[in-house]
């Protein structure tokens, strides 16, 4: 992966539509892109960070509801949820933060497992407000050819990455990855782990946020089950970064095309219903196994795997 | 006028008291040693000063200023590091990553922060290894990256938890050499040592510890004959 390589595939994306897709090929390819943008953010939080979250669904929830509510009570445009899931998620981020950051490890996984839930059990309750179980409907798409979210998800997919990597590579980087690998030590150093911890959250959050806002205007309905589901969306979200590789700029976008490619293979075998979880289970059995640092970070592994032969750098 | 100064800290656990009561202090360019038999309290009182404990009783100032219950990284911007007896390396980064991160605390930009560690493995002699990622250094080499890391945040004081255990006859005179030039900076240094010629040769003045209480306090030559230190160390001697 040189320096030109981001530029080269986002270029190679955005000629794409030219081709002449069919609408379920943008489907997929959209899909793709959105998983990316929130494998993306999960990365920086728990595979940088180290603050392994099981409850981004929250996040993506909250992104989705802020578009959804403000189009159904306040009748504006769906796609004002974007600029205003960027408040409504640092706010989240903010009051989760405060409750689950002060926990270690796998507490707070399981703190922000609960968060998930919680705000999964309010959206299904604040019936006068969420729309509770039927959930929220938009009257119209605003196209119905997927050129135009296309296009949009890959532009927020593209700025994530970029402004992932440039964060990853600063102060903040280094302080994140400092804080991973020994908190106290990372506090002696002069670190305010608090802080930094927080700005994780609150960025991590923020991205995964307006994913789901542009989920609410892509699929055009939501309810609480969808977009705050444990396994559709939280456990995948961290499959999605597993398999690609934790910690490394390309691994929530080679792991969303596996999960997402994957994900429709399953689908179309007959009569599986809910047994496809049981699919994504054994493949993370086997990643945390024999490729602990997903395809990216054990690509030679991985080729060797295949008998690819790579040549020497 | 005394940079660090420990006032009558005292810090319990439940009914246990680990530290009780100890005062000295410290003044600004001398080595002073802490030392005492296994679980006399001394690494409990360095998290007391670093700020990871909260003292039960007592204040611990420094530069005139109270830093006891302060936060361990507020405590380190105000220019007092530290390292771990139990070495803490940012485990999958690389040596210089490691030193990079905490050279951040002072510099502003990427490239200050670089510099900075730069310049401070070269000073520690870890340079050569920069590359190397710190999870398969040598414990020789990480007690030293310890002490690199503390040294990056530019400190006007250290305090070393046995940075010099563990090592061999060749690492020892190394570490020794490290310690004098930085004191030779005109870094305040507090150390915990139990190595007897690395106490003798570099502190000016030692702190003893015994079961949480300070039971001497003065020169090497003083503390080498003082009945109470080596009682406590060599147990009472039986009267005639």
């Amino acid at each position: 992966m040189n320096k030109y390589s981001p530029f080269l595939l986002l270029g190679l994306l955005a000629l794409l539509p030219f081709v002449g897709l069919s609408s379920y090929m943008m489907h997929i390819l959209i899909l793709f892109l959105m998983w990316s943008v929130i494998g993306i953010a999960w990365n920086l939080l728990s595979g940088y960070c180290g603050q392994v979250s099981f409850g981004h669904a929250a996040f993506f929830g909250i992104g989705a509801y802020t578009a959804g509510i403000f189009y159904a009570k306040v009748g504006i445009s769906a796609w004002w949820g974007m600029p205003l899931s960027i408040i409504a998620s640092t706010i989240a981020a903010l009051v989760i933060g405060y409750i689950c950051l002060r926990l270690r490890g796998p507490f707070f996984a399981l703190a922000t497992l609960a968060m998930g839930m919680i705000l999964k059990v309010i959206a299904e309750n604040l019936t006068d407000f969420t729309g509770g179980d039927i959930g929220i409907m938009l009257q119209q798409r605003t196209w119905v050819d997927k050129t135009g979210y296309y296009y949009i998800i890959l532009a927020i997919a593209a700025i994530s990455f970029f402004v992932v990597k440039k964060i990853v590579e600063s102060k903040l980087g280094y302080y994140f990855v400092a804080i991973r690998e020994d908190q106290d030590a990372a506090e002696s150093l002069g670190i305010n782990t608090t802080l930094y911890k927080t700005i994780a959250l609150c960025i991590s959050a923020v991205i995964t946020g307006i994913a789901g806002a542009f989920y609410m205007n892509y699929m055009g309905y939501i309810d609480p089950k969808v977009v705050f589901a444990l396994h559709d969306i939280s456990i995948i979200t961290i499959m999605v970064v597993m398999v690609g590789g934790v910690a490394t700029y390309w691994g929530p976008v080679v792991g969303s095309l596996i999960m997402v490619m994957l994900a429709e293979l399953i689908r179309s075998i007959p009569k599986l219903g809910e047994a496809h979880h049981t699919f994504f289970g054994v493949l993370l059995i086997l990643i945390i196994i024999f490729m602990p640092n997903g395809i990216v970070g054990d690509f030679r592994k991985f080729a060797k795997f295949f008998g690819v032969r790579r040549a020497q750098r | 006028m005394s940079l660090l100064e420990v006032k009558n800290i005292s810090m319990h656990f439940g009914g246990l008291a680990a530290v009780s009561n100890a005062s000295f202090d410290i003044k600004k360019g001398e080595i002073l040693a802490l030392i005492g038999p296994n679980g006399a309290g001394k690494t409990t009182l360095f998290n007391v000063i670093n700020g990871f404990y909260n003292p039960t009783k007592g204040e611990v100032l420094y530069k005139g200023k109270r830093i006891s219950g302060l936060k361990p990284h507020k405590i380190c911007e105000r220019g007092l590091a530290r390292t771990f007896q139990i070495v803490k390396p940012l485990q999958r980064m690389s040596v210089l990553d490691n030193v990079i991160a905490s050279a951040f605390l002072r510099a502003n930009n990427k490239n200050d922060a670089t510099a900075i560690a730069e310049e401070t493995l070269r000073f520690t002699g870890l340079y050569e290894d920069r590359d190397v990622i710190s999870k398969g250094l040598p414990l020789g080499k990480r007690k030293r990256l310890e002490i690199a890391r503390a040294l990056a945040t530019q400190p006007d004081m250290l305090l070393l938890d046995e940075s010099c255990a563990g090592l061999n006859p060749s690492e020892l005179n190394q570490s020794i050499d490290i310690i004098k030039k930085i004191r030779d900076r005109g870094i305040t240094i507090l150390i915990i040592e139990h190595h007897m010629k690395v106490i003798m040769s570099i502190s000016d003045r030692i702190v003893v510890l015994s079961y949480g209480e300070k039971i001497a306090e003065g020169t090497p030559a003083e503390i080498s004959n003082n009945q109470l230190v080596i009682e406590a160390y060599l147990g009472e001697a039986h009267s005639a």
